[in-house]
């Protein structure tokens, strides 16, 4: 053979190498244990012993023993995985880290997650993209507190397989007693979690027993190593049997003779020709084509990202679940869920929070916590708030109906996260468990709905914004500023002025002082039913008279009324005449003009005095924004603490 | 029923089935959920996996965003090529900017080091490209095995309008709902390629048969052994010192960023699988050639603080 040949013989066998990987397959999983249990060590070892540590890593790696090191002359295996400057100085995991390896069989992706109690968020977040979860024990210790509420989390989280590393075997002298003690009072424990498959190892993560390589100090144990176990196990095939669910991501319309819907399948499978259905709207058609990621395949299944082309052309967005026909999902604006709180803020029933479910954004409200859980214990404790790392049983109630699967069947149609309005955080994380029907939902049915309800839906506390002022004043302009800013908030808001006005409702109304008068007594009303109805809505009228201006408060409950004076001098108001009115009226075109021939009374005590000469508007509805904002009008709706 | 019409379930995606299709749905989440997207262009491997994804997600359409690419003036001559072919032959927009008061100091590596070049020309550079289209969301093709302090940062992570990044206070993230959220000002670094290892971006470059810049191929090219590392001679602006000489080896590069920091490997792999075999069995890992992380042990954690992808 000569030199060529030999190199030749050597591509290929790496190309065909490269090619048989195309089937390999990829495990998720998680590590948890008590800062001491070795979580971070053993997945050193994993790394270390899979030969995926290389050579300079590894010199980088001794230096920092010396530096930060816990065993003393030997290599810490732990500071491969602990990343952040602050976790090495302290020595514990603070956040989730993930790590990679491979095997010749799996390629393996290790969510690192933390022990302590404060950091449950962080387990919840490496549980929720799980296959598995590793739960280190000591085997000194035995089952801990800590261990208990692992097992809680990752069955909470929907992991169906578990393996109880009992790890520091060495440390009781390979003692097999000790390890079934150990395992026999998890799996009682365990019992009620409904876990698929549950492997006991004995291991030491340290020196390497039984990890990757089998233990030559324990021939009781005839079991799988643990690199054995996570090879083999058989993970997540239900989703691929489940009904087919598919959340729109994106519309495709790269021209007029397509159109696709693109999004990865959440369960189940789909073909052309296949009839589905989009969630709610209930509408259906037969699926014309699909793009895969190399072309138009003839079906897909769960976990490919595809585009979807349809037979019939039916209006579907962003947001929407397109869905099997035989098999639909819940569609209801309450729901039941578990949720795993996050943030530092407290959860308060009645505050509106942002919920994403699969593609969907919309405004959700906690209307009940049923109960909290003690993730110690698990007992139900009843509360009124839920804190950082609580986890409760919460009745949610929508802006809108969307479609869900129970968490339990259906991992991406039943997780929802939740988000803040203000800080745009991500403060907790859900679980859906069944849909309220009203008739089930006692609590809620026994509401009056009223103008409290309607706001705490809304999120926010009603308001009437009153612009007064002369014409060319600028009103209308800053109206428009503020509640576009409003709306891209979020808030729910309303602008009455002369243009939606006067040419509908007061159409049969003129200019005298008597049609004036009745104008701003009917825009009054009309803005009393629409605080009523929660929003908040804007007024943009001269509104020249106090006696009217004060009409229209009374009308309203104190605070929701609130006079924006934009004070423009008439002779600027005159140079800007954006209208030509000032002129026609000069010329005595128009008759009983504001500030010529009728008069303006200028407000005594406005809420808000806008000089309005030489100002950008922009600014001016940022002030008035802050005013709200400052007031509590914007915040999201606690009032008195008691939820609906 | 649905499930029934297809007969017996099909095997579960491979992993690099299941990458890409997490890495095209992390895509068009950025594009359906932002208002003024770009991609972060960098010219090498991972970039080049990253912008053959986006092809995909959107295909027939064309990806709804620019590319973005921060030139250094110090890039490989191959790198610019490539990429202005790259962009022409994809039909991509392509923005490329470059720090017009580092270009007027004539901030380089050789003057300045490879510090005060790095802030200058390519954080501060990246920070100005960003603020100046006001784009409130950049894909980078960051992966999250390069490196420690990358293994803890989130898919969609966030920025603050300084483009600072807070590694203690950031957005938990579960399963694959991302919060896409920002304030004005504020903005998302999408990294699609988060789950993906070295030997993933390979594996899926000769299954895929993306085109790569030939600087990843050995080929014979004038290198200088300079503090232990073989820097190319790209362009006349590198002056040799004193004992030092320009020889012609057989070498290629694991990763590209600016020739004077970059150091090539002595290589014969002049051919994908060649690559991947060397990969297979190599003894160095590939930061390795890039003298900006030898600084010091969490120098891109502090990088990353302050803005660096």
């Amino acid at each position: 053979m000569s030199i060529e040949n030999i190199e030749e013989a050597a591509e290929t066998a790496v190309t065909e190498y490269i090619l048989a990987q195309e089937s390999k397959d990829q495990l998720r999983f998680l590590t948890c244990g008590s800062v001491d249990d070795g979580k971070s060590t053993l997945i050193g070892r994993l790394l270390y012993d899979t030969k995926l540590i290389f050579e300079d890593q590894l010199a980088a790696l001794e230096r920092d023993s010396r530096k930060h090191g816990t065993v003393g002359e030997d290599i810490d295996l732990a500071l491969l995985v602990d990343g952040l400057e602050a976790e090495r100085e302290q020595g514990i995991t603070i956040d989730v880290a993930y790590r990679f390896f491979a095997t010749e069989k799996r390629k393996f992706i290790v969510a690192d997650t933390p022990g302590h109690e404060q950091y449950t968020r962080n387990m919840a977040t490496g549980a929720s993209t799980a296959d598995l979860a590793v739960l280190l024990v000591d085997a000194r210790n035995g089952l801990m507190v800590q261990t208990r509420r692992h097992a809680f989390i990752a069955s909470l989280l929907g992991i169906r397989h578990v393996v109880l590393a009992i790890n520091k075997i060495d440390l009781v002298g390979y003692s097999q007693e000790r390890f079934e003690e150990i395992r026999k009072e998890f799996e009682v424990f365990a019992n009620g979690f409904d876990f698929e498959t549950l492997q006991a190892i004995p291991m030491s993560a340290r020196y390497g027993d039984n990890v990757t390589g089998r233990s030559d100090k324990m021939d009781w144990y005839s079991g799988p190593t643990l690199l054995e176990h996570l090879e083999t196990v058989q993970v997540g095939e239900h989703i691929l049997e489940a009904p087919f669910r598919f959340p729109v991501q994106w519309v495709n319309r790269p021209n007029l003779d397509f159109r696709g819907y693109s999004g990865t399948v959440a369960s189940g499978q789909v073909a052309v020709g296949d009839e589905v259905v989009v969630a709610g709207p209930a509408k259906q058609s037969r699926v014309k084509s699909i793009i895969g990621a190399s072309g138009e395949v003839s079906s897909a299944r769960a976990g490919e990202a595809v585009t979807i082309s349809l037979e019939d052309e039916i209006d579907i967005s962003r947001g929407d679940l397109l869905t099997s026909t035989a098999h639909r999902p819940d569609v209801a604006d309450q729901f039941a869920a578990h949720v795993i709180w996050m943030s530092d803020e407290p959860l308060l029933p009645g505050r509106s929070y942002l919920l994403k479910i699969g593609t969907r954004t919309v405004t959700a409200t906690v209307s009940e916590i049923k109960h909290k859980i003690n993730v110690n214990t698990f007992e139900h404790v009843a509360g009124k708030t839920l804190t950082l790392n609580e986890i409760a049983f919460c009745n949610f109630s929508l802006s809108s109906a969307v479609p869900f699967d129970p968490y339990e069947a259906n991992h991406t149609t039943g997780s929802f996260i939740l988000i803040d309005r203000m800080s745009n955080s991500t403060v907790g994380a859900g679980m859906v468990w069944f849909a309220l029907r009203r008739a089930s939902n006692i609590h809620w049915q026994a509401l009056d709905v009223d103008k409290k309800a309607r706001s705490e839906k809304l999120g926010q506390k009603p308001a009437i914004l009153w612009f007064t002022g002369l014409s060319g004043s600028g009103k209308s302009t800053i109206a428009s500023i503020v509640e576009k800013k409003l709306h891209i908030d979020g808030r729910h808001t309303y602008t009455l002025d002369g243009d939606n006005v006067r040419h509908g409702l007061n159409k049969d109304l003129g200019f005298t002082d008597a049609d004036r008068v009745e104008n701003i007594r009917r825009v009054g009303e009309v803005a009393k039913l629409f605080a009523d109805a929660g929003l908040i809505t804007l007024v943009s009228f001269i509104s020249p008279f106090r006696s009217e201006r004060q009409m229209a408060r009374d009308l309203l409950e104190d605070g929701e009324f609130i006079e924006v004076f934009v004070d423009t001098p008439i002779e600027e108001c005159r140079k800007r005449d954006p209208k030509g009115l000032y002129a026609k009226a000069d010329r005595g075109e128009i008759k009983n003009f504001t500030g010529i021939d009728s008069p303006y009374e200028a407000p005594e005590n406005p809420e808000l005095h806008i000089r309005n000469v030489g100002r950008d508007p922009e600014e001016v509805a940022e002030e008035i924004i802050e005013y709200l904002r400052e007031r509590g009008y914007l915040n999201t709706f606690s009032a008195d603490g008691e939820g609906i | 029923m649905n499930m029934q019409s297809h007969g017996i379930t099909p095997e579960r995606l491979s992993n690099l089935k299941r990458l890409e299709a997490e890495s095209i749905h992390i895509i068009r989440e950025v594009a359906a959920e932002f208002s003024n997207p770009v991609m972060l262009y960098s010219i090498g491997k991972d970039s080049g996996v990253m912008l053959h994804l986006a092809m995909k997600a959107f295909y027939p359409s064309k990806p709804p965003f620019p590319l973005l690419h921060v030139d250094t003036t110090w890039k490989f001559r191959d790198m610019i090529t490539f990429r202005d072919e790259t962009a022409a032959r994809l039909g991509m927009d392509l923005i490329v900017h470059t720090n017009p008061e580092g270009l007027e100091k004539n901030i380089g590596p050789f003057s300045h080091g490879s510090s005060v070049h790095t802030h200058i020309m390519k954080t501060e550079a990246l920070k100005q490209a960003l603020n100046k289209y006001g784009f409130d969301a950049a894909f980078g093709g960051a992966r999250r095995d390069e490196e420690k302090s990358r293994a803890k940062e989130r898919v969609f992570s966030f920025r603050n309008a300084n483009h600072g990044w807070d590694p203690k206070n950031q957005r938990p993230e579960l399963w694959n709902l991302y919060n896409a959220r920002v304030a004005k000002g504020e903005s998302i670094r999408a990294f699609p390629l988060s789950n993906w290892t070295e030997l993933d971006i390979w594996q899926y470059i000769l299954t895929e048969d993306i085109p790569m810049v030939p600087l990843y191929f050995a080929a014979r090219r004038p290198v200088v052994n300079r503090d232990g590392m073989l820097i190319m001679v790209d362009d006349d602006r590198m002056k040799l010192q004193p004992g030092e000489v320009i020889e012609e080896k057989m070498v290629r590069f694991r990763t590209l960023g600016c020739y004077p920091l970059t150091g090539a490997i002595e290589s014969d792999a002049d051919t994908l699988p060649a690559i991947v075999r060397e990969m297979l069995i190599a003894r160095t890992s590939e930061r390795q050639g890039r003298l900006i992380d030898k600084d010091e042990s969490a120098s891109m954690e502090k990088k990353k603080r302050e803005g660096y992808f």
